[in-house]
């Protein structure tokens, strides 16, 4: 009897899960191995600044609370990008997504100073959704009038949603507070306009938000009927087409929420973290979390555990900026050769969750 | 309007677009093998890196744009495996470049930040000698750019008036029926995608050895994508590249020239100009193209069994 | 030029004494996952005969020959040439040893010229092309041979007869003299039909060696020198041209076993009121690579089967795309059961009992990668969605696809297959049972039995007939004569976006026919 369209019965379940995680594995093994090797080339020392990192985050609370800290992004950037790519959609705008949705929300706190907290935090979590949401539709609507490739798009966009928020940071919104740091930035924002963080910890309601994110993903796409259309979408197009199903709206949609999704994480980067905006917060979000949906096939679990683990290895790279003096982008390296690993073995790499590759 | 600028402006214009242009042709030629390469931008970046490198350690910075070509041609072998060893997807695949090009270029390029070099030489047209001095300083440019358009001629015979272009498009068109007639699928692919790593290559070089004279991390700033619009632009035809570039070339120029004149408006807002150009370009023509497409472009072949 | 003449041969091809044969194929194997397609096959090919080989999809002619030709590579066999072994890994192998092969679905670049296609086969094609020098050399084997074509002509623009005579000229002018054409019929009109053998006859007088393969008995009979039949990837039986009758061939194909109702014939009711399907002065943009429709008029009756016929590429995808709305009417009215559909919405005109078994199912009707009760639910997501849309009833979708496989007789699947295992008889009846489980009023049925095997495609067309018993009404669209013939109550016309002819059965001329779907009045030069 079938209760969802994953389609088969428990036991396969559980083998598949423990045939994904042991994939998973292999593919973290491997790429950290030769980014080892990418690092000893450049003369650095791969096992002190691995082993610095695991000590730290696995080995204090404050450590794992920073990885949850670091997690939120990911999971959102990284559900951001599964949701179009059940539709066969690629979206690489993360990046983008994410700037505008904190712009909108920042926007939003400094416009209206005198809210309760209570108001605020629906207030943003609205504009941080319809910023990375609206930005991301301009692709959608492009793709589902067939002129554009959404990937290209995205990408370009990319480019400019930074400088948007690189306009409004060293202008409009710059902050004349005496004593502020050298770099520009906005204006603090209210306190009340801040997440709420936890257990004094940094870990902040983004990850309420991130969870809840998640599990919608999940049950639309696997109980609903529009997840199934959207599976159509992305399994035959054509055929979903003649089927009757309106793929413009789908896609248009589709886009949509994914970059609110996206927004989100930006939206919650800077009200909780840093409480202002600065330009070029973001160091990259956008792309690790299309590399979490790549790696793990677009599948809910798997982005909550890659995420996990992606958030420490990214610690690595704060760790090598600082103590070895290797520039931060040399991070994409390790990216580039998990996505490298993950590509080349499409036997393994494929999520059991039959999405075609 | 002033001389000044109008000056500026198409020196500029030839200037920044013979990047894009060889860029666009090397996309070209992989695009009509019927592979979409999105990492084209870290091609760019380790033309650039490694341009400038060799050029710094030799003091020959001819040697750097021909390391750059090596090294592009070289580095696009990872797509070329991935894409037709692998038959992974090509937007993927491309992507998986990028990064690579983007974190390689950075290591790389961080010991030789904030140096400078001499670059290539520029030359004058002969004749030109007779003009006044501001007609001379129009016509000063480097010998890649004025091998921009013979390199873009000679893209376009090879790709349409000889036996190995034909080869080649008929891949990108239809794997299953080059391979009936004969000939060797994926070889032809790879050497597309290693004339497009060179191209790319040479590109990126010439952005840090002759027009930067410098190295900086993501110099390239997204040209490589731009590049990719271009090819859609030009109708997958090497010869109205050259019309992609200059476009461009003038977009960039344009909002440099602005910048550098003290205008009021913010360059963030100016720096936004050749992107929004580039997505306007594609808005406009991007619908219409799709048919003058190689019909194969972006598929994976799967071979015959 | 026309192949030497070392090898002994007869004016008909009727080999004489001892003399090797031009080409032996011994013990050729080849299995596939599912299936042994060659079970030890003998075949041996004379020069100047036509040989042909016959059987019914599926039996294995099509990857015997691709074997020869090196698309496929055998596990176990030889193969012969002239008395000497060969060794053919790859198409590039073939070529050289003079072997080409006309495919069923051509290797011509569409958006290239017949020129340039062509001389993508010229061995000697030096680097920098001459393109005057192979129009040049095209002209001479056009004339001889009777296929003149426009060499600066893109193939896309050209007529499939046309195109199919581009196959042919790459074959000649490289050098090929063994010369295998595979279901070649499958897409021309009856008199062009005649113009191949023609073609052929020319061939053969000048020694090519030409190997037929098709599933029509009638055309092996009309121009073949020796039939092969195969049967389930093995050899059924060979025969010369003065043995072979309609009847031996029959026992050869299907043994004892002969499939009852290949001719399907019921009955037409028409009945009354609003036509279920009108189509009024319909009128399409075409765009690109699509058939542009011009002032269509069309009606379709509850309790009739109304067939199209024509050459693939004149209008008869877009015609079925205009009834299901997936295109849209630049001008002219579209009426489903009365009311103005004009502009209703793909969706809505489906919902509105309107269903569709397209030629291709896997590729059009299905998602490959789902299961069959997916796939049964996209059918009609409405009824099996709950909650508002937050739920599906998957039990019920599992009761449904169970019940519409019985109801039409059909073996039954298991629900959570996946579709893409299925074979093409299979998910033919799959796509057949979830469209008639929706009980439609309309239904539009496009190639419904290309590449099915016999019994597959006489189980697809008691299904048509059985609808339309009951009340349904049928556009049937299709490139089998035969098929069309007998099932259709009417049977209509199609070429270049125009409806150009429409009989009675009882009217029914197929050489007429056959002019009309190529849009010439007279003889084929």
């Amino acid at each position: 009897m079938m209760r969802s369209s994953l389609g088969s019965p428990t036991r396969l379940l559980r083998k598949g899960w423990a045939m994904a995680g042991a994939r998973y594995a292999v593919i973290l093994i491997v790429a950290l191995g030769a980014y080892a090797l990418v690092l000893l080339i450049a003369g650095k020392d791969p096992i002190q600044a691995y082993a610095d990192t695991f000590s730290f985050t696995l080995g204090s609370r404050y450590g794992f609370s920073e990885v949850l800290v670091r997690m939120i992004p990911l999971l959102l950037t990284a559900i951001a990008v599964a949701l179009p790519s059940r539709l066969g959609l690629i979206n690489v705008g993360g990046e983008g997504q994410l700037y505008m949705g904190a712009w909108l929300a920042t926007w939003g706190a400094i416009t209206f100073t005198s809210l309760p907290q209570a108001a605020f935090i629906p207030l943003l979590i609205v504009l941080g959704f319809l910023g990375g949401g609206a930005w991301a539709s301009v692709a959608g609507f492009f793709r589902a009038r067939g002129l554009v490739n959404e990937t290209i798009t995205t990408l370009l966009m990319n480019y400019i949603a930074p400088l948007i928020v690189g306009f409004f940071v060293y202008g409009p919104w710059r902050s004349r507070e005496m004593g502020a740091s050298a770099f520009p930035q906005s204006a603090a924002f209210p306190s009340a306009a801040r997440l709420p963080q936890f257990l004094g910890t940094r870990v902040h309601l983004g990850l309420i938000l991130a969870l809840v994110a998640l599990v919608a993903f999940w049950f639309v796409l696997d109980r609903t009927k529009w997840g199934l259309k959207m599976k159509a979408i992305g399994g035959n197009p054509e055929a979903a087409r003649r089927l009757g199903i309106r793929l413009g709206v789908y896609i248009l949609v589709a886009m949509f929420v994914a970059g609110g999704i996206a927004g989100l994480a930006g939206m919650a980067e800077v009200a909780s973290l840093h409480g202002r905006l600065r330009a070029g917060f973001s160091p990259g979000y956008g792309f690790v979390g299309f590399l979490i949906s790549w790696m793990t096939g677009g599948s809910p679990v798997g982005i909550l555990i890659m995420s996990f683990v992606l958030a420490i290895v990214f610690s690595v790279g704060s760790l090598l900026q600082i103590t070895q003096g290797v520039p931060f982008a040399a991070i994409n390296v390790l990216m580039a050769i998990i996505l490298f690993v993950v590509l080349a073995r499409p036997r393994l790499a494929l999520s059991t969750f039959g999405r075609k590759s | 309007m002033n001389w000044v600028l109008i000056r500026g402006v198409i020196s500029g214009t030839i200037m920044y677009g013979t990047p894009l242009l060889y860029a666009t042709l090397g996309e070209v030629v992989g695009q009509r093998a019927g592979m979409v390469n999105l990492g084209l931008e870290g091609i760019l970046l380790i033309g650039a890196s490694v341009g400038f490198a060799v050029s710094v350690v030799t003091g020959n910075s001819w040697l750097g744009v021909a390391a750059a070509g090596a090294g592009g041609a070289v580095f696009n072998l990872i797509y070329a495996y991935l894409v037709v060893n692998r038959r992974a997807n090509q937007l993927a695949s491309g992507l998986t470049v990028m990064f690579f090009g983007m974190g390689v270029s950075a290591m790389l390029g961080r010991a030789f930040v904030g140096e400078g070099i001499k670059g290539l030489t520029r030359y004058q047209i002969p004749g030109i000698a007779s003009f006044s001095w501001a007609t001379k300083t129009l016509f000063s440019y480097d010998l890649l750019v004025y091998l921009g358009i013979p390199v873009a001629l000679l893209v376009w015979w090879f790709v349409f008036r000889t036996r190995w272009g034909l080869n080649v498009r008929a891949v990108g068109e239809n794997p299953s029926a080059a391979f009936a007639a004969g000939r060797r699928v994926a070889w032809l692919k790879y050497q597309a995608v290693l004339v497009c790593g060179f191209l790319g290559g040479i590109a990126g070089a010439h952005l840090s050895v002759a027009l930067a004279r410098t190295w900086t991390e993501g110099m390239t700033g997204g040209r490589g994508f731009i590049a990719v619009a271009l090819v859609i632009f030009s109708k997958w035809h090497p010869l109205r590249a050259i019309a992609g570039a200059l476009l461009f070339g003038g977009a960039v120029t344009f909002q440099l020239q602005l910048q550098a004149q003290g205008s009021s408006i913010s360059p963030f807002v100016l720096n936004m100009i050749p992107y929004a150009v580039t997505l306007g370009v594609l808005l406009i023509w991007g619908g219409a193209r799709r048919f003058a497409a190689p019909a194969g472009l972006g598929r994976v072949y799967h071979g015959e069994e | 030029m026309p192949p030497s003449q070392d090898v002994t041969t007869a004016a008909h091809g009727a080999h004489i004494g001892p003399a090797p044969p031009l080409l032996q194929m011994s013990g050729i194997t080849k299995r596939f996952p599912n299936v042994l397609a060659n079970d030890s096959v003998d075949f041996d090919l004379y020069a100047g005969e036509v040989h042909a080989l016959l059987g019914e999809n599926g039996a294995g002619k099509s990857t015997l020959m691709k074997i020869l030709y090196g698309f496929y590579s055998a596990d176990a066999g030889t193969i012969a040439l002239n008395g000497d072994e060969v060794r053919i890994e790859s198409p590039f192998d073939a070529r050289k040893l003079r072997i080409g092969m006309v495919f069923q679905t051509f290797t011509s670049i569409p958006a290239m010229t017949v020129s340039e296609n062509i001389a993508l086969y010229l061995p000697d094609l030096p680097f920098a092309i001459d393109s005057k020098q192979v129009a040049k050399r095209i002209e001479h084997f056009s004339g001889q041979y009777h296929l003149t074509v426009d060499p600066h002509c893109a193939v896309r623009d050209l007529s499939i007869g046309d195109q199919q005579k581009v196959e042919v000229l790459k074959l000649l002018l490289g050098n090929a003299r063994i010369l295998i054409f595979d279901e070649a019929t499958r897409v021309l009109a009856p008199h062009e039909i005649d113009g191949l053998f023609r073609i052929f006859e020319k061939l053969r007088e000048n020694g090519f060696a030409i190997v037929f393969i098709t599933h029509k008995m009638r055309e092996v009979l009309a121009c073949a020198d020796r039939i092969t039949v195969m049967k389930g990837g093995r050899v059924a039986g060979s025969i010369g041209r003065e043995a072979a009758t309609e009847d031996a061939l029959i026992h050869f194909m299907f043994g004892d076993a002969v499939p009852r109702g290949l001719r399907v014939s019921g009955e037409a009711h028409p009945a009354e009121g609003p036509p279920l399907l009108e189509l009024r002065q319909v009128s399409t943009r075409g765009e690109g690579l699509t058939t542009r429709l011009q002032r269509i008029d069309l009606e379709i009756h509850a309790g009739e089967i109304v067939g199209i016929a024509g050459v693939s590429g004149n209008g008869q995808r877009e015609m079925g795309d205009v009834i299901l709305g997936l295109l849209r009417c630049a001008s002219g009215k579209r009426l489903l059961g009365g009311a103005d559909a004009t502009a209703w919405s793909p969706g809505r005109i489906r919902a509105s009992g309107v269903g569709y078994v397209p030629e291709d199912p896997l590729g059009m009707a299905a998602v490959p990668g789902m299961t069959i009760a997916q796939n049964a639910a996209l059918g009609g997501i409405e009824t099996y969605a709950r909650s508002g849309g937050f739920a599906i009833d998957w039990r019920l979708v599992k009761r449904d696809v169970a019940a519409s496989f019985d109801a039409l007789s059909f073996d039954a699947l298991a629900p959570a297959i996946p579709m893409r295992t299925l074979s093409g008889g299979q998910l033919q009846r799959a796509i057949l049972a979830r469209e008639l489980g929706r009980s439609p009023r309309l239904l539009v049925a496009s190639y419904p039995t290309r590449g099915l095997d016999v019994h597959s495609a006489i189980s697809a067309r008691r299904v048509l007939s059985e609808l339309r018993d009951s009340g349904g009404g049928v556009l049937l669209i299709s490139e089998d004569l035969d098929e069309l013939c007998s099932l259709s109550d009417r049977l209509m016309v199609l070429h270049a976006g125009r409806i150009v002819g429409d009989f009675l059965p009882h009217e029914i001329d197929r050489h007429r026919i056959g002019h009309l779907m190529t849009g010439s009045g007279g003889d084929d030069a």
